[in-house]
């Protein structure tokens, strides 16, 4: 199953006392789809956020353990937080526009990694926008604010936002929660497509998602890793009790 | 059925009572609200605007001007912009870093942050003469005079927690998601504070401005110890400089009645000044509120 592209060991995260993350071991593959599926409050979010180091934003967190990613260790203070977080692309469970142009929402990771070029920028939004499927919706009001955009519009320029600082991995936080059924789906088929060139992480509580889309699950329930691999195997021979009675509905 | 019929109407009646009674309240508070400023304003305006002329606002105050004679007020209302403006200036260059920094590098800290609130709310309680006395006695350590740098930075104190307060307050509300995504597109936290947050909370920060201005331009208790009061307009920022707020003060204090309708002329300007400046800051504000995240 391809390489590794990232090597959580022994992952323990605790917010005020409170453990939320307990002894997590896991790896994800790249260029992969990886799911990661459970109930509410079980730490998916947490798992996903402390990829790319958002924890650290949070209140009275302590994380100890190691992610590796090509090698370093992520949680090592020496390193590069912005480059690091720069490889990693987020979408957010609400879309979050920045409160600028649609233009300059994509502009934005450019300009700040010092390219600033006019011609540059323009080329570049058109080939972002073009690969959320945007392009064609918003060429004509590229200055207007990005607020105005519709939410399945939003998750889209998020998605291209995403895209434009050119990152490896691309973290998604039920992306598809506040979307309507077709915008959902254009996310879904979005990133079956994308995974030809990036490593994708998705945390879902919707098993016909994790269905849909995944290669590879990961089960997480009260903190803990309960089961994972391939999605195939996960689906159709789960071993666990609990994720046989998760997948046959008896908790959800 | 008729168990249900004969319980609504009590029901609702009630809720009506409660619904007209709480309208009636609000309606009753704005309408005092409106009733004093408009109280305010028509009695500068009917005292003031008989005063009022273009050689008050032309001139600066001629010899026996506090008796009556020629002259007008060019020197306070050229004192009062100095050092509102200066004032205003240095405490936001103080003020919004130390918001920033508050709600995005400490962002972790809670903690520490709300003892920060804490004190800074103690210190935009502290009525401004304490300020000015405070300034006044450092002044008489160094051996400084009465000055407008002396004014403007005592003033910049007193409205320094106005501005970091006001504009903590619209960042605590800003969206967490905000941040993340910011931080995923590898921006630093300094770039997301000046480059997302600002835009962000830009409203905020007008409010702020005003609200802080308003002080500085009003304030005559920090000013009487630090800025002096005198007839010139100043040409450099270590001469003393008059005040609006104070020539209101010297000319109300007068026990003639034409030198009292200048005082309320004074005010009036005073006002307007501020009036003026109220609706440009708010014209220039609307225009980033478009793109705002809600």
């Amino acid at each position: 199953m391809g390489q590794d592209k990232i090597i959580i060991e022994n992952l323990d995260l605790y917010i005020s006392k409170a453990h939320i993350l307990k002894n997590v071991n896991t790896t994800i593959p790249e260029k992969k789809i990886t799911v990661i599926l459970g109930p509410s409050g079980c730490g998916k979010t947490t798992l996903l956020k402390s990829l790319n180091r958002l924890t650290d934003i949070y209140p009275d967190v302590d994380i100890t353990g190691k992610i590796l990613m090509n090698g370093h260790d992520l949680l090592h203070p020496d390193v590069d937080i912005t480059e690091l977080r720069r490889n990693m692309g987020l979408l957010s469970q609400r879309p979050v526009p920045l409160p600028m142009s649609i233009f300059n929402n994509i502009a934005f990771g450019l300009k700040i990694s010092g390219r600033r070029n006019r011609l540059f920028l323009k080329k570049r939004v058109e080939h972002y926008l073009n690969q959320a499927n945007l392009w064609d919706e918003v060429k004509d009001r590229l200055h207007e604010p990005a607020s105005k955009l519709s939410i399945g519009q939003q998750q889209r320029l998020c998605l291209a936002r995403g895209l434009s600082v050119d990152p490896e991995i691309i973290l998604a936080d039920e992306p598809t929660s506040a979307l309507d059924p077709l915008s959902s789906k254009a996310i879904e088929e979005k990133f079956l497509e994308l995974k030809q060139s990036y490593t994708i992480v998705v945390v879902t509580h919707s098993l016909r998602q994790a269905k849909r889309i995944a290669d590879n699950v990961i089960f997480m329930y009260m903190g803990e890793i309960v089961e994972q691999g391939p999605a195939e195997e996960f689906f159709s021979n789960p071993k666990n009790t609990r994720t046989q009675e998760y997948l046959s509905g008896v908790f959800s | 059925m008729s168990f249900i019929t004969n319980i609504l109407p009590t029901k609702s009646t009630l809720r009506k009572v409660e619904e007209y009674s709480f309208r009636a309240i609000m309606y009753l508070c704005v309408g005092i609200i409106f009733f004093l400023l408009i109280a305010i304003i028509w009695g500068i305006i009917k005292k003031g605007f008989p005063a009022l002329s273009w050689e008050m606002i032309s001139s600066v105050p001629e010899g026996g001007f506090y008796f009556g004679k020629g002259g007008g007020i060019l020197n306070a209302i050229v004192g009062s912009l100095y050092l509102a403006i200066g004032a205003t200036l240095l405490a936001l260059l103080v003020g919004l870093p130390v918001a920033l920094y508050m709600n995005v590098h400490l962002v972790h800290r809670k903690k520490l942050v709300n003892v920060i609130r804490f004190c800074l709310d103690l210190l935009w309680g502290v009525p401004s003469i304490v300020y000015g006395v405070f300034a006044f006695s450092v002044m008489l350590y160094l051996g400084a005079r009465v000055s407008l740098l002396a004014g403007i930075i005592t003033v910049a104190l007193f409205i320094i927690p106005v501005i970091i307060r006001t504009i903590d307050e619209a960042m605590k509300s800003v969206p967490q998601g905000l941040m993340e995504v910011s931080l995923s597109l590898g921006a630093t936290r300094t770039e997301t504070a000046y480059k997302i947050f600002v835009r962000q909370c830009m409203p905020a920060i007008v409010t702020a401005v005003m609200l802080a201005f308003g002080r500085a331009i009003g304030d005559a208790a920090a000013v009487i110890f630090t800025t002096g009061f005198t007839d010139s307009i100043p040409t450099s920022i270590m001469q003393p400089s008059a005040t609006l707020s104070l020539s209101v003060f010297f000319q109300l204090s007068s026990p003639m009645e034409e030198v009292k309708a200048r005082a309320y002329a004074s005010a009036a300007l005073l006002t307007i000044i501020v009036l003026i400046i109220s609706i440009t800051a708010r014209y220039f504000s609307s225009k980033y509120n478009k793109s705002r995240i809600k």
